[in-house]
This record gives structure tokens, C-alpha cells and sequence, in this order.
């Protein structure tokens, strides 16, 4: 099988990316994407702000696209336990003229766009590696099939499996820091009218996480009765008993939020990490036959907590490169992408020494030195920030009520998720003893915590050893295993058939 | 020999079903699809019939909104030669559906109409029946052994006293159970040659038949949740729960 183009992934980047490139007028694209269907594997908060959409589809408001919330009310909030301080927004998070979105919803939209346009679209089928000739990628592997391509565009999303080996191949992250992460873990809630004012975006930091811990909240009030909630925490969280599955669970408590959930029923659950490393995580966007478009390379604006503009922006700059011949990497460079991630460079690092300087240095960076100071903070990576067990205080989590908050096999269920039965697992564990040995002794299994779908489970045998079991038919394929063991020893593979969740809107 | 295989467009097994708030409907819309797993295994008998050499054609057939054309390319990945797709926004009942399939089946010349026992949608388990009384065929049902000779046909019938074996003349209309055989997976060339295979849209409407619904559904109600179980102290009084509560001994 030949193609011009193969697009490894079909979500937003990957989707602009098609529809650029046949716009451009190429015939042959081909985009291979491992959910069983477009949407089932995406998940995001979501707002977008429309304005690399309106570049690409300049018509997308007379043509049904599924932008059908626009944000009437910005609200940021810093919880104590039992109450909530009202923040000045700050400006990167305001949403004049942005919209509430299901991401799952707008990918099938722009897969329909693409598919109008000539573009093959395969749902149902990973690609697992790439084909390396001569130092070139010149294709792709969907396990035992071959498919040739001129150009390969990686938009994997954040931490695809095939970008990890072409990053470590082609060494494109030796100039960068290391990318970093936030898991984020969401729910989809249908709730009474009364509950809900649509257009209403609430932002939330502080209670329940510790001053240590980056992260917070994301209340979306959808049309027509919709709520999307969820928290995102950043993995480079050093207490190895947080688990911020449960932290979701507790947030939902708060006087301030559980009164917008009261007599409402979940109706989605789903994770996926989404990263947060900016401008100095960025890797080099082009290799030998190919380059990295949106998350893939990551591109998220943490402060706005947006990436949805900046992916299809950079898809279609992709587009645009392959097509007149130059550079993708001076033309990103050159972008207002670029410009917008390097002026808010030094707000997510400074979150490192914990909540309070993080606010002030976030504060100074975007009033005074209006993105232009000087300095350029660094990431560390995510992996090497746990601390051992002993040093750090246990976490009690409060039971769930089965009203408002739920346990992580109850909630599992509202993602759809299939795996083929007997199927080898698809997490693979490069060193069988490090488990045990360095996760469960030293960080009191940390697996077992922050994986929001339950799949790494220590338990005991007979003879009352401890053992791992990995319950790799949960898997939500978030990736934070692969990104937060602390020894790197997880590897996340994609299952080939299409296994995973089913996401139907989130 | 040729086939045909009605396969119908369902919400796919795996997806929590969800309620419309007016209670009428099943949401349908932003939810992944899927074969009837029944008609998988029909398309599977008949493909297997074709690879060896009893059936020369098998056409796939749906009935439902432009979305079923997903279903038919699946059809058609796996193997069908031909897709006919009829399109409707409305759904009809079975006997709407039944009298829809006999025409296709005249027009198609076919010797022998597949089809799953039923549909996980809605359970009705009656289209099958109503088909091959339309088209005055002999029909086998719920069938888990399936013989094909050239004039006959052989079919044990799972039945609730146990296993029917019945021989009746082709053409026929034969409805499967889920023991008669494993679906094949779909591999990537073959989802990409079925873009090329060809799919026929016809109207529902332009097929000149009286279609009318008997049956109009009121509500629909999600089954009542389970109730929390309780932790008892002693056999004593589970026992006592169990006479005096539960009154089920």
C-alpha cells in the first residue's frame, strides 16, 4: 500500500493537516487512527478558541460544525475546603468569543470535511512503527502491514507511542527540556436546566491538591443540559500516595460545585494526559521523511489551557510546508503559535516551588514582564519528581457517596471501553522485578493510584508474595504510566484492533 | 448460487445505552455503531459458503439512514461482492422491513437470504420469519449448523428441548444463532479495497410498497438501579432476611 501522505492519528492536528493538504490538492492521504472510531479515543475539556478553524474552513458556520456553546462567563476560582475566593481572570483566560465543545464532536466533523475532500480516513487501526530506509522514514507499520508514504505526519496527541521511538531516532528532543505533563480525568455529566447556565466556563485551583501539587479544575456548562467537568494534575506531583482519581472525586464535594451536579447523572468517563511543557519542551518538529504536528510535539498554552487552536494551526503550517517545499520548522517558528507558547514560556515552570510562587510569578510574568522577561525557566521531567513513600504523608481519601462521587470501576463503565478478549496486554513492563521490587518498596505503588482505570493492581499470592497484576483490559490508554514510573519502566503500546474506550462526546 | 445477507446497524455492544429526556428514544446520535453481531455471524456463514464455491455472489444489504453505510463497507471488507443500501430516515417494524427484503430479494435472483435471529437494538427476533412467509421460501431458524447442497439444505436449529436438525428445499430464508461460527476481523487492505467495491443507494420510498407501522412505541424506561446490599452479622439473620423480607423460603 502507497500513499503521498499518511497521517498517523485523527485528531485535531492530524484532521487539519488532511484537510490543508487536500485543499492544497493532494489526491492521496491517508489518515490511520487507533480508536474503533473518529472521536472514541479523544478527550479534552474543551474550548476552543475558533480562529485557526475560521482560517481553515472559513465556512464552518454555515456548514453544521458542532461549535454550539459560546462562552458567556469566564469564572476562576481558588478553593479552600469549605469555600471559594473569587480571582481576577487573568487575560490568557478569558473566552470572548470562544466556544464549549465536545472534541470527540468536532473531530468527526473535520473527518467528514476531510472525507468530502478525497481524504481516507481508517478508524479501527494503529500504526505501531515507522519505516526507517537509509536514515529516511519513508512510511509506516500497522502491525504486519506496510504502508508506504512520501510524507509521514505524526499527530499522535501527547505521548504517542510512535513519536516516543522517532523522537529517541532521530534524537529530536537533545536542544529541549524535557516534555511535561498534566493527567487530566474527566466526566461528562447530564444534569437538571435548573443546575446550569450555558456558556458558564469555571476554572478552579487550590483545595483539594496540596500547595506542592500543580493542577485544578475545568467546569463546563454545555448546551443544551451538559456539564463537563474534570481535573487535570500535574505529574511531576511528588507524593506518591495522591491519586487524582480520588481527588476528582472529593473536589466534586465542595459546596460550591456539588449544588451544579445535584440530581444529575454521569454519563461519560474518560482520561488522557495532555502536556504541559510549552516552549522549551518543544522537540524538533521535522525528521528524515516526516514531522510532528500539535501534541505530538506538544502544544498546549497551559495558561489558557488550550491546544485545540495551536494543533490545527500547526497541521495546517504542516500542510503548507509539504507543499511549497521549505521549512515546517522555520515556518512554525515564525508563526503566532510559536510567538504565543514562547510569551508564556515561564508560567507553568514557575508552578515548581509550589502553588503560592507559582501565582506570583504568574502574575509578575503576565503583567510586568508581559511574556518578554528575560529568562527562560526550565522543566524537569515529570518521572524523576516522586519522592519515596517514607518522606510524604498519607493521602485518606473519604469513601464516595454513589451520588455525586464514584468509584473507579462504576465510573470505568461510562467510557465504552472494549478490548478483544485474550489479546496479549499492550502495557508491557521491560524489567519484571523493578516492580515490586523498586515501585511497590520504595513509592508504596504509585501505579495503583494515579491510574485513573485501575489497571496495576499489587496483589498477594499464596505464599503471601507480592505481585503485579496489570488489568491491561481497563485501559484508557491515557499514557500516564508510560510518562510517570518512576524507572521509565512501562512501556504503553497501542492495542491493534481498535481496543480501548469508546468516548461518544468528551 | 447467490446470497443475500441482511446485516442492520446497531449501537455497538460495548457503548452504555442512554435515554432521550423525553423518554421516547435511545440516543443515537455521537454514539459508535456497529454490526448486529447476529448479522457478523450470517455474512461470515455466507462467506465462507463463497470460499467454497457454493455461493458465487453475496450481496449485502441495510435498511436506515446514510449512516448504515459505514455497516455495508464493513460488509463489503469482509468479503460481500456488492452492497445495496436503502435509505430511510424513519424506522419501520419488522414487517416493513421483511417485505422491503423480499423485493430485494426478487429483483437479486437470490437462492438463499442470511440474516442474524434477531437484532441486540430491539430483540424483535420476527423479520426472518416474516421474510420467508412474504416470499413463500421454507425457512430454518436460530441456526447453528448450517449444510448447503445445490437444491437443499441441511440445519440444525437450536430449540429450548435442545438441538432440531431439518432439511428443506433453496431457495430459503435461514436466521442465525451465535454457535454456528466466529467472525473473521477485518484487516486494513481489505477496509481499504471496499472503498472500490460497489455500493448502490435506493430511496425507500422510490421501492413502490405500502409500508405502514403497526406498532408505535411510547416510552422507553432504563431498568430500575440495583439497590446497595447490606452487610449481615450472622446466618441467623440472613435467614430471618430471607423468610421474613425477601419471603423466598
Amino acid at each position: 500500500m502507497e500513499f503521498e501522505i499518511i497521517i498517523i492519528g485523527a485528531g485535531p492536528a492530524g484532521l487539519a493537516t488532511a484537510i490543508r493538504l487536500a485543499q492544497l490538492g493532494y489526491k492521496s492521504i491517508c489518515v490511520l487512527e487507533k480508536g474503533a472510531a473518529i472521536g472514541s479515543h479523544i478527550l479534552a475539556g474543551a474550548v476552543i478558541e475558533p480562529n485557526s478553524l475560521t482560517e481553515l474552513l472559513p465556512n464552518w458556520q454555515d456548514s453544521d460544525a458542532p461549535l454550539n456553546t459560546p462562552v458567556t462567563s469566564d469564572h476562576f476560582w481558588l478553593l479552600s475546603s469549605k469555600r471559594s475566593y473569587k480571582l481576577p481572570t487573568p487575560p490568557q483566560m478569558r473566552n470572548d468569543g470562544n466556544y464549549i465543545i465536545s472534541l470527540g464532536s468536532l473531530c468527526r466533523w473535520l473527518a467528514e470535511q476531510a472525507e468530502n475532500l478525497g481524504v481516507e480516513i481508517y478508524p479501527g487501526f494503529a500504526a505501531t512503527d515507522c519505516i526507517i530506509e537509509d536514515g529516511k522514514v519513508c512510511g509506516i507499520f500497522a502491525g504486519e502491514h506496510r504502508i508506504q508514504a512520501q510524507h509521514t505526519i505524526l499527530a499522535e496527541g501527547a505521548h504517542g507511542s510512535v513519536t516516543k521511538k522517532i523522537i529517541q531516532e532521530f534524537t529530536l528532543d537533545k536542544d529541549c527540556d524535557p516534555q511535561t505533563y498534566g493527567l487530566g480525568i474527566k466526566e461528562l455529566w447530564q444534569v437538571p436546566y435548573e443546575n446550569l447556565s450555558p456558556g458558564k466556563v469555571i476554572h478552579t485551583i487550590g483545595w483539594p491538591l496540596s500547595n506542592d501539587t500543580y493542577g485544578g479544575s475545568f467546569i463546563y456548562h454545555m448546551q443544551p443540559n451538559l456539564l463537563s467537568l474534570g481535573f487535570v494534575v500535574g505529574l511531576d506531583y511528588p507524593n506518591p500516595y495522591l491519586n487524582p482519581f480520588a481527588e476528582l472525586q472529593r473536589f466534586k464535594h465542595h459546596p460550591d460545585i456539588a449544588p451544579q451536579l445535584q440530581h444529575g447523572n454521569c454519563i461519560g468517563y474518560g482520561a488522557r494526559c495532555i502536556t504541559e511543557g510549552g516552549w522549551q519542551s518543544l522537540p524538533k518538529l521535522e525528521f528524515p521523511g516526516g514531522v510532528l504536528v500539535g501534541c505530538a510535539a506538544g502544544m498546549v498554552n497551559v495558561p489558557k489551557i488550550k491546544g485545540i487552536h495551536t494543533a490545527i494551526k500547526s497541521g495546517m503550517l504542516a500542510a503548507e510546508s509539504i507543499y511549497e517545499k521549505t521549512s515546517f520548522q522555520s515556518k512554525f517558528n515564525a508563526s503566532w503559535v510559536a510567538s504565543e507558547l514562547k510569551a508564556v514560556r515561564n508560567i507553568r515552570p514557575g508552578f515548581q516551588k509550589g502553588l503560592w510562587r507559582g501565582l506570583i510569578n504568574a502574575a509578575f510574568d503576565t503583567y510586568i514582564w508581559r511574556g518578554h522577561a528575560p529568562w527562560t525557566f526550565k522543566n524537569h521531567a515529570d518521572h524523576l519528581q516522586l519522592k519515596p513513600a517514607k518522606d510524604c504523608k498519607l493521602i485518606r481519601y473519604p469513601r464516595a457517596d454513589q451520588k455525586i462521587s464514584f468509584d473507579r470501576t462504576t465510573l470505568l463503565q461510562y467510557s465504552n471501553f472494549r478490548y478483544t478478549e485474550g489479546a496479549p496486554s499492550h502495557l508491557i513492563i521491560n524489567n519484571p522485578s523493578l516492580p515490586v521490587e523498586v515501585n511497590y518498596a520504595i513509592y508504596q505503588a504509585p501505579e495503583q493510584r494515579y491510574c485513573p482505570a485501575g489497571v496495576y493492581e499489587y496483589l498477594q499470592d499464596e505464599q503471601q508474595k507480592i505481585y503485579l497484576q496489570i488489568n491491561a483490559g481497563n485501559c484508557l490508554q491515557c499514557k500516564a504510566c508510560d510518562i510517570k514510573d518512576p524507572q521509565q519502566n512501562i512501556t504503553w503500546t497501542p492495542a491493534t484492533d481498535g481496543g480501548g474506550p469508546n468516548y461518544s462526546s468528551m | 448460487m447467490r446470497c443475500l445477507v441482511a446485516v442492520k446497524q446497531v449501537i455497538d455492544p460495548y457503548v452504555h445505552i442512554r435515554i432521550n429526556k423525553e423518554q421516547t428514544a435511545v440516543i443515537q446520535e455521537n454514539v459508535k455503531m456497529a454490526m448486529n453481531p447476529f448479522d457478523e455471524i450470517a455474512m461470515e456463514a455466507a462467506l465462507q459458503f463463497k470460499e467454497q464455491g457454493i455461493i458465487s455472489e453475496v450481496i449485502a444489504v441495510s435498511i436506515g439512514a446514510p449512516g448504515v453505510q459505514e455497516t455495508l463497507r464493513q460488509a463489503l471488507a469482509r468479503g460481500a461482492d456488492k452492497a445495496i443500501m436503502v435509505m430511510s430516515e424513519k424506522s419501520y417494524n419488522p414487517l416493513s422491513i421483511a417485505k422491503v427484503l423480499a423485493k430485494i430479494s426478487k429483483q437479486q435472483e437470490v437462492d438463499l437470504v442470511l440474516m442474524g435471529k434477531q437484532a441486540i437494538d430491539n430483540d424483535c427476533n420476527q423479520t426472518g420469519q416474516m421474510l420467508a412467509a412474504l416470499l413463500d421460501w421454507p425457512q430454518a431458524t436460530f441456526v447453528s449448523k448450517l449444510q448447503l447442497e445445490s437444491t437443499s439444505l441441511i440445519a440444525t436449529r437450536e430449540v429450548d428441548g435442545g438441538l432440531e436438525t431439518l432439511k428443506c428445499k433453496i431457495p430459503a430464508v435461514v436466521t442465525t444463532d451465535l454457535r454456528l461460527n466466529e467472525p473473521r476481523v477485518i484487516s486494513l487492505p481489505n477496509i481499504m479495497q471496499a472503498k472500490k467495491k460497489p455500493l448502490t443507494e435506493i430511496s425507500i420510498e422510490d421501492m413502490g410498497l405500502e409500508l405502514n407501522n403497526q406498532i408505535a412505541t411510547t416510552t422507553i424506561q432504563p431498568p430500575p438501579k440495583r439497590k446497595a446490599g447490606v452487610k449481615l452479622n450472622s446466618v441467623t439473620e440472613l435467614v430471618d432476611k430471607l423468610r421474613n423480607e425477601a419471603k423466598i423460603i
